[in-house]
Formats: structure tokens, C-alpha cells, sequence
């Protein structure tokens, strides 16, 4: 499988999530400059983590605007597979790729953290390898996650199962002290109508290696294998 | 000249005649700038270069000392760790989002100017009590400088993509008007691909890449070098601003150039500016440079040749280049939207000549400007203090309530969980950070996957120290212990300790008590190092960290920072600080059967009020053995955490404070001595370890082979209750409330 990174500047979970694709799951993997188009001979798209472009403005929302990101759209259409991690899914509801929108945490500080996560929709290429209500342990580490959606989109997008983590605790359930950002719902994921396109505030691959605390990460990453395959 | 000329340079009349004589006339306006900036306590050491002789620089490992950008130990036969630790105290109080962020900023493009990937970052910071706050008159309340100072870190931090993995953050008033930040940065590298500042022929290009240059932080390095007065708010444009957006882009294409072999050297633009970099790539080139100052990408309109030479605008650095190269450079600068400008050459005068739309505005030999400071034998008497505070007796202090006194201790801003700080730091991005803050020592991993590719199995442990009240009460032996601290952080993770990085500071050096301090710590610190082998490998000094009040002068306690680097020959090996199992045997070792002493602790400051007591001499063979023991036994060792800050006690009550479980303890400690003294002691040389039950002979076995004390003292439980006994005394109390006071103390104050 051919995974593409997507580099725009200041993004700085770029090379973490480019060594995690070739080194723990040793796959075909190239970083993508931000003023580049051509990306059809990719089968997925990681929009990284980071600050591109410094997030001195809303964040992502330069980053929505480059050539790069007009291309992952056109890619998106067709179906492919795009995936954003933090600053990533900051971009993908700039570009619209993604209902919502991303809001400074709720008590103005960044949080950077391990949390746990409900899978709530396991049917999906990101999380195939998962099972519905598995509680996963993923990092966190961003100043900007409150997601917000109005209440009509909301609702279709939990009627069409594009809800696909939340915030939860040890246990699985959804609180608000497990909240970490003020997140409407406790959403921590959501995927488009069709499923291809998902963003996710938690870091996938800060939690791809036993030795950094947890794996979960791999569910999500192997699911796009699955998918793939 | 006139003496206020000269006082707004931070010069004395006696140093304008040694210009003067130096360059046989009256130095022009702009030529005084640059005396003024590099001649400053800041970039010259004029006070401390004296004292600075004493520390060993050198060992088999050491493949570059102080003198660069940083530091350089090698890891393994293929990479190297480049690292320092640099002060931004004085901006931090004027503004402390920015100094603090800028402090971040200067001292990655260090660790970055060697060749090194920046992978981690420190923070050692000190700041006035916040339960003072609004008690103080013409200081400003600390909670404020707190939130900026932490804001600003992570500001800098997060965005470079640099993760802050550890750090310290003491409270105590002296620091209330002369806060320290102190951040460090630790770099990983080829071993044969070290860059360092300087050119390598005569004719090599120097060209500016990074930020355009403002009028911010002209004066920045004078600034640093006075005390600090009602009216530092005027000094606020000093302070520089930082942009992490810049820096990093900085950083890539700077790691860029070095992949492809386009540039011979590195420098970047620190205190003093342009006239800093320029001047010290010379003096190490054993070069000459002409600048062309109209070359220089200005951020804003008509500055002056004089302002030019020392701003000290942020994200800027100087490559040496050959000329071939030059256009290449000059292409990926621009390819990640940088400022880039080819601003002069190096030549074969071994002048400073600096040219502006064709005027000669300077023209110096180099010598006299970095070499010809002057340096002071400042006069050095032992303060009067001491004689007051060696008095101390510990038998007359009354007795207390020790489940009251634990609580408070283990509550107090000082030893209460930094969790509020580390939370807004991202500690994990890199994903080499292994051992997480929190800990005694930060573990990371050396890998990176681009720019360069570095794959090394091995991992390095990183601590910081700095117990400033341990030196007030006696320089020498407070020296040596901050040293001792350090290192044994990093030595109870498994790992072998390499080197250590320190940065002095201390309040104003014409106080022949002040400087007497600084001397005997010195000396303290160098004599620590040389036994446990961890020779200085760079460092800086801050010094007039005094606060001038209309009624009096406020000194800091005297403050090194230490950050001591091991290394470890598997991350995975690392020995966690929290305990791992109920049934576990918790076991001290090292000076178990030594008196208790509370001098100087943290004890006797929350609970009876006062900083007092002789600070008795470290010893440091038993260090070493319980180092040696460790290390072998690191496999059946299944956790460590030394004593410090608030004793015994707190050491045993910590490791079971983890983020996810709280375990109880029953123990039981037999001795003779007054129960607080023995949980509250700071002095002796003791580790808590804790190990299997099937173990515990084994190991108890091999400590008294070594002659190493070691004593179980109780087991880790499964209910989160304490019990302990110590002599005739019995406590009682809940783990969980007791972690509740641990874990939330310093978010509810702040």
C-alpha cells in the first residue's frame, strides 16, 4: 500500500507518522511537499500533526488553501483514503472535507495527555480492525480540539454513524471529566458521509510502539491495511 | 567621553580606556555598541571566566566541550548527543511569554547551529512563592509570571515540534523579582558530521538565513548584565519576540544544508546580535570578517548601521559557505519562505570591517573585541550570614504533628506534582520520549527518521537539579550536591551518567559575598564532577539576578543548574520511578544508618519557617557504590527514586502515586532518632528501591558485599492506605488523599 504525508510547513508530526508507516508497519511511504499536486498513485493521504504555517491563524486554515490540499480534495471525490491527526483534522474541516470545526479547548491550554477512546462506529476503513465500544489509549497533545458541529448536522452524522471516537474514561464512559477540550459530545473522530475522508484529534502514531506506553494506534493503522487489501 | 554614553552601553570609564588603548583611538558610535554587547558580563564572562577553569571539560566521550554552541558526547561508535543549558532570566520577569518562548527558541538553534536534530527540551524554573502574592510591595505577584513563563514554553515548544520532557519548577520568594528560566536542549548527531562556528578558508561566504532583522532586543546582552530596578518596565522593548513558525522552518532547512554538505559552519544569532555572531565566527575561524550591512533583510524601515550590528531579533542564523555553493543555499533558504542574504566573507586581516552602502562604520581587530575583554578578580569575603545560619541547632526545633507535617510538606508548591506545568507542555512529539515527565529522569529514545536518519539502539536518561538553598547555607558542599543530585537522577534510571551541562545563576557579582558564593560552588561543583567522572561540557552563567528595591537589595539564593546525560544501552531497560506491583518490598540503600539531618530542607522551610543549618559534605564513593549496584542489578531493580526535596518520606510516598494506580504502603522504620528528622532529611545519600520478594536476599546479599547499606522497610499493598511505624510512632492515613494533596496542590494555587 502506498501511504502519502502530506508536509506543509511547520508541520511537525510529519516525520513521526512517515517513520511509523515504514518502520513499524513497513509499508510504501513518501512525504508530500505542500506545493505539490500530483498525488494519484497514492492509496491514502496523512494530513500530520503540527502548526502549519504556525496556526497564527485559525488553525489550518492556511493550510487549507495550498495546492496540496486542493489536490487531497479532487483525491477525496474519488474516494481515496485521507486521514487528519491533530492539526491535520484541523485542515480537513477548514477544507470542508469535514463537518464541523475545531475551537480552542475550553479552559485555553493546551493539554497534552494519554486518553482513552470509544470506538463508536467500527464499520468504517479506519477502524475495521476494531470492535464497537472498544476503549482505546491514544496520546493527545493540542491547544485547539474543541470540536464543534450544529445540532441538525449532528444529528445526521450519528444517524449516518460518522461519530467514530469519543472522549472516554478507563471504563468506557462518556463524561465530562473525561472531556479534554470541551468537545461537543465528547467526539474525539468523525469520518464524511462516505467514510473515506477522517479526522481525529489523538496522535495514532505517538501509540504504535509498546515502548511508548501503548499500541493503539495500530488498530487504526492496520485498519486502512485491512481496507485496502 | 561621557560617562552616560558609556553607562548606556554598560561600559565603566576604565574599560573606555582600555578600547581606546586597544585600538590606539576613540571608537565611533557603533564601534562602542559593539564593545558594549560583547563586553558585557553576558558574552564576555569577565566575572566568572576565572572560576569557570576549575571544572574538568574532558573525557574519552567527550568529543567537543565548552567553548561552541554546545557540547558533544558520544553515544555509541555511530552518534553523538550535542546539549546546553542557557539562562533568559532577566526577559522573563519584563515579559515573561516572550522571554520565556525566546528563551526555547535561542537555545535549539545552539544544539541546532552543531549539526544536532533537536529531539528534547528542559525547563528549569524558579519563581516567587504564589501564596504571596498581593503581600509584596514594588514586586510583581508570581502567579502572573507563572502562567506567562509556562505559556510561552509550550508556545515555543509545541510549535517548533520540540518536546519539553522534564524539568523543575521551585517556589521560593527570593526568586519573586528575579525569576529563573534556564532551558536546555539536547541534540542528536553523526558523530563525523559535528558543525561548529566557524569557517574553514579564508574568502568563505557568510550568509544570513532565517527571520529579517528588527529593532527588537537592541541591548538584549546589556540588559542581561545589570540588576534589575523599578525601571526595567522601560526596558521591555529589550525583549525580543519569538516566532516558533520561523524556527522551525530554520531548523529544516539549516539540517538540509548540513545533509548535503553545502555549508562548513554554523553560528547563530544570540546575545549581541549580529555583532556577536560576526565577531565570535572570526575569533574561532582565526579569520578576519567584512559585513556589508546593506545586505542584511530588514524588518523595518530605516535602521541605522548601529542598530543593524544589535538587534537581537530571533530565528536567524549564519552559515559559513563556499562560494560555489552559495546559490544553492541561498535557493533552499528561500524554498521554505526564509530570508537569506549573502552579508560578507571571511579574510586575512583579522579585523572586524563592517561596511555600510560602501561607509567603513567599523573596523576592529577581532582580538580586542572577543578576546580583550577584561577580566575582573572581583574581591570575594564569606557573607555574614553564614555565621548565623551554621548556628543552627536542630534539637531546639519543637516537635510537630508528623501526619500534619507530611501533608504539608508533600503539598507545598516545591514538591506538590508539576502536572499543571507538564499537561500544556507536548512532551511526546518525536516519539522518542520513553520515560514521560514526572519522573527523576526523562528517557529518550536516539532515532529519527529524516534529516538525518539516526538509528541508534541506545537511549539517553536527562535530569535537572538546582537546590539553590542547599548553596546559600554553604557554596561548596550545596555545589557539590546539585552536582551529586543530577547525576544520580540520571544514574537510579540504569543508566551510565556521561556529562553534565550548568548554568549559573547568581545575584550581583560586586558584592565581594556574592562572588565568594560563586567561587566556593564553583569549586564545590568541579570537585563533585571530577569524581563521578561528568565532566562540564558547556554551560552559561547569569549573574546580577538581584532585585534593587528603594529600601533594599534582594539577592536570589545562589542557583546552578545542573542537567546531567547518561546513557542507557536499551530504553526498554530503563528503571521506572513508580512502583510496580503490590507485594513488592520497598528497600532503601545507601547511608541508612547514618544521623538524620533536617539543615537546610525543605521541612524545616514549610513547617518551622526558617532556611537554616550547615549543609554536611555529600559522600560521594557511596554514590558511586550505589551507581555500581544499580547498574548491575537493573533487572531485578523495579523501581528507583532517590531522596531530595522533602526527605525520605516523600521519596517512599511518590512511587505510588502513579498517573493510573494508587498503591498503599506498610512500613516499618527502626531507628532512635526523632521520627521527623528521619523522614524529612534531605542530606544523606539514600535511594528507594523496590523489588520482587523473591529478590530481596539476592540483592541484600550482593549490598553487603559492597558494604552498601540496605534495609526493607515495608511492602507495597494493594489498598491505598499508609501505614507506617516509625520508631514508637504510628500513622495512619488515606494513599488517596494523600495523592489528592500530592497531585492538586500547585493547579489550586495557581
Amino acid at each position: 500500500m502506498k501511504f502519502g504525508v502530506a508536509v506543509y510547513p511547520g508541520s511537525n508530526c510529519d516525520y513521526d507518522t512517515y517513520r511509523v508507516i515504514r518502520d513499524v508497519l513497513k509499508e510504501d511511504v513518501q512525504l508530500i511537499d505542500y506545493r505539490r499536486t500530483d498525488i494519484d498513485h497514492y492509496d491514502c493521504i496523512i494530513l500530520p500533526g503540527g502548526f502549519s504555517f504556525g496556526d497564527y491563524l485559525r488553525p489550518g486554515t492556511l493550510a487549507s488553501h495550498t495546492p496540496l490540499t486542493g489536490a487531497i480534495k479532487d483525491f477525496a471525490k474519488k474516494g481515496k483514503l485521507v486521514i487528519g491527526i491533530c492539526n491535520g483534522f484541523q485542515i480537513l474541516t477548514e477544507a470542508h472535507l469535514l463537518p464541523g470545526a475545531l475551537m480552542p479547548n475550553i479552559h485555553g491550554k493546551f493539554v497534552c495527555r494519554h486518553q482513552y477512546l470509544r470506538v463508536e462506529n467500527a464499520d468504517t476503513p479506519f477502524t475495521n480492525q476494531c470492535e464497537e465500544g472498544q476503549i482505546l489509549k491514544i496520546p493527545i497533545a493540542h491547544h485547539d480540539g474543541n470540536y464543534f458541529v450544529d445540532e441538525d448536522t449532528l444529528r445526521k452524522m450519528e444517524d449516518n454513524g460518522q461519530i467514530i471516537l469519543r472522549y472516554c474514561d478507563e471504563f468506557g464512559n462518556i463524561t465530562e471529566e473525561a472531556n479534554p477540550n470541551g468537545s461537543i459530545r465528547n467526539i474525539a473522530g468523525v469520518s464524511n458521509e462516505k467514510k473515506n475522508v477522517f479526522g481525529l484529534m489523538p496522535h495514532p502514531e505517538r501509540a504504535s510502539e509498546s515502548i511508548l506506553g501503548t499500541e493503539d494506534g495500530l488498530y487504526i493503522l492496520r485498519s486502512i491495511l485491512e481496507y485496502h487489501s | 567621553m561621557d560617562e552616560k554614553i558609556l553607562s548606556a552601553h554598560g561600559l565603566t570609564l576604565e574599560e573606555y580606556k582600555r578600547i581606546v588603548q586597544l585600538i590606539g583611538r576613540e571608537p565611533n558610535e557603533v564601534e562602542l555598541g559593539i564593545f558594549g554587547a560583547l563586553w558585557s558580563e553576558h558574552c564576555s564572562y569577565k566575572s566568572s571566566k576565572p572560576f569557570l577553569k576549575v571544572f574538568p571539560t574532558e573525557a574519552p566521550w567527550v568529543l567537543q566541550g565548552p567553548g561552541e554552541n554546545a557540547g558533544v558526547v558520544e553515544i555509541d561508535d555511530k552518534y553523538a548527543v550535542a546539549f546546553k543549558i542557557e539562562s533568559h532570566n532577566h526577559p522573563s520577569y519584563i515579559e515573561p511569554f516572550h522571554g520565556a518562548a525566546t528563551g526555547v527558541g535561542g537555545i535549539i538553534r545552539d544544539i541546532l547551529s552543531m549539526g544536532a536534530r533537536p529531539v528534547c527540551a528542559f525547563d528549569s524554573l524558579r519563581f516567587g512563592d504564589p501564596r504571596n502574592d498581593g503581600k509584596r510591595n514594588s514586586i510583581k505577584d508570581a502567579k502572573p509570571i507563572v502562567h506567562g513563563v509556562v505559556e510561552g514554553i509550550g508556545f515555543y515548544g509545541n510549535c517548533i515540534g520540540v518536546p519539553t520532557v522534564g524539568g523543575e519548577v521551585v517556589f521560593d520568594e527570593v526568586y519573586a523579582g528575579n525569576p529563573l528560566v534556564n532551558a536546555f536542549c539536547l541534540g542528536i548527531l553523526k558523530k563525523d558530521r559535528i558543525f561548529r562556528a566557524r569557517a574553514t578558508k579564508v574568502g568563505q561566504k557568510m550568509v544570513m538565513v532565517g527571520s529579517a532583522t528588527g529593532r527588537d532586543g537592541i541591548h538584549g546582552a546589556t540588559m542581561a548584565s545589570a540588576e534589575f530596578s523599578e525601571e526595567s518596565e522601560s526596558k521591555r522593548p529589550n525583549v525580543q519576540i519569538g516566532d516558533p513558525f520561523f524556527g522551525k522552518r530554520l531548523v529544516e532547512c539549516t539540517l538540509e544544508v548540513m545533509e548535503k554538505g553545502l555549508i562548513v559552519g554554523c553560528q547563530d544569532f544570540g546575545a549581541a546580535g549580529f555583532a556577536g555572531s560576526t565577531s565570535e565566527f572570526g575569533a574561532k575561524s582565526k579569520m578576519g570578517v567584512r559585513v556589508y550591512l546593506e545586505n542584511v533583510p530588514l524588518r523595518e524601515e530605516g535602521m541605522t548601521p548601529y542598530e543593524i550590528l544589535l538587534s537581537e531579533s530571533q530565528e536567524r542564523m549564519l552559515y559559513a559557505v563556499d562560494e560555489e555553493n552559495v546559490e544553492e543555499v541561498l535557493k533552499i533558504a528561500k524554498s521554505y519562505g526564509l530570508e537569506a542574504a549573502v552579508i560578507g566573507e571571511t579574510t586575512d586581516t583579522n579585523r572586524m570591517e563592517v561596511f555600510y552602502k560602501g561607509e567603513k562604520v567599523a573596523d576592529l581587530p577581532i582580538s580586542a573585541i572577543v578576546d580583550d575583554a577584561p577580566v575582573y578578580n572581583r574581591p570575594r569575603k564569606e557573607p555574614e550570614y553564614l555565621q548565623k545560619t551554621r548556628s543552627f541547632e536542630q534539637s531546639t526545633l519543637p516537635e510537630v504533628n508528623i501526619k500534619e507535617a507530611i501533608r504539608k510538606v508533600i503539598s507545598s508548591p516545591t514538591i506538590a506534582s508539576k502536572e499543571w506545568v507538564y499537561r500544556q507542555y507536548d512532551h511526546e512529539v518525536g516519539i522518542n520520549t520513553v520515560v514521560k515527565p514526572g519522573s527523576d529522569a526523562a528517557v529518550i529514545r536516539i532515532k529519527w527518521a529524516v534529516k538525518p536518519e539516526i538509528n541508534s539502539e541506545k537511549a539517553v536518561a536527562v535530569s535537572s537539579d538546582g537546590n539553590g538553598r542547599w548553596v546559600y547555607l554553604d557554596p561548596y558542599e550545596g555545589g557539590k550536591r546539585v552536582v551529586v543530585e543530577a547525576v544520580r537522577n540520571v544514574y537510579i534510571t540504569g543508566a551510565k551518567p556521561l556529562a553534565i551541562t550548568d548554568c549559573l545563576n547568581w545575584g550581583n557579582p560586586e558584592n565581594p559575598e556574592i562572588m565568594w558564593q560563586f567561587e566556593q560552588a564553583t569549586k564545590g561543583m568541579a570537585d563533585a564532577c571530577r569524581q563521578l567522572n561528568t565532566p562540564v561540557i558547556s554551560g552559561n552563567v547569569s549573574l546580577y539576578n538581584e532585585t534593587v528595591l528603594p529600601d533594599k537589595r534582594i539577592n536570589i539564593y545562589p542557583t546552578p543548574t545542573v542537567v546531567a546525560v547518561g546513557v542507557l544501552d536499551r530504553p526498554e531497560d530503563a528503571i521506572p520511578s513508580f512502583y510496580q506491583e503490590e507485594g513488592d518490598f520497598v528497600v532503601i540503600i545507601g547511608e541508612t544508618d547514618k544521623q538524620p539531618i533536617v539543615n537546610g530542607s525543605e521541612y524545616l522551610k514549610e513547617v518551622h519557617g526558617t532556611v537554616s543549618g550547615s549543609i554536611p559534605p555529600v559522600n560521594i564513593e557511596m554514590e558511586k557504590k550505589m551507581m555500581a549496584f544499580i547498574h548491575e542489578n537493573r533487572k531485578m531493580i523495579k523501581s528507583a527514586h532517590d531522596v531530595s526535596d522533602g526527605g525520605l518520606i516523600t521519596a517512599i510516598l511518590e512511587p505510588a502515586f502513579a498517573e493510573e494506580k494508587t498503591f498503599g504502603l506498610d512500613l516499618q522504620i527502626e531507628t532512635y532518632h526523632r521520627p521527623d528528622f528521619e523522614l524529612f532529611d534531605e542530606m544523606r545519600s539514600i535511594v528507594v528501591i523496590s523489588v520482587s520478594k523473591s529478590d530481596l536476599p539476592f540483592l541484600e546479599a550482593k549490598a553487603k558485599e559492597k558494604a552498601l547499606g540496605f534495609k526493607a522497610i515495608g511492602q507495597v499493598t494493594k489498598e491505598p492506605e499508609l501505614h507506617l511505624k516509625i520508631g514508637n510512632y504510628e500513622i495512619a492515613d488515606s494513599m488517596e488523599e494523600l495523592k489528592s494533596l500530592w497531585k492538586n496542590s500547585l493547579k489550586n494555587i495557581l
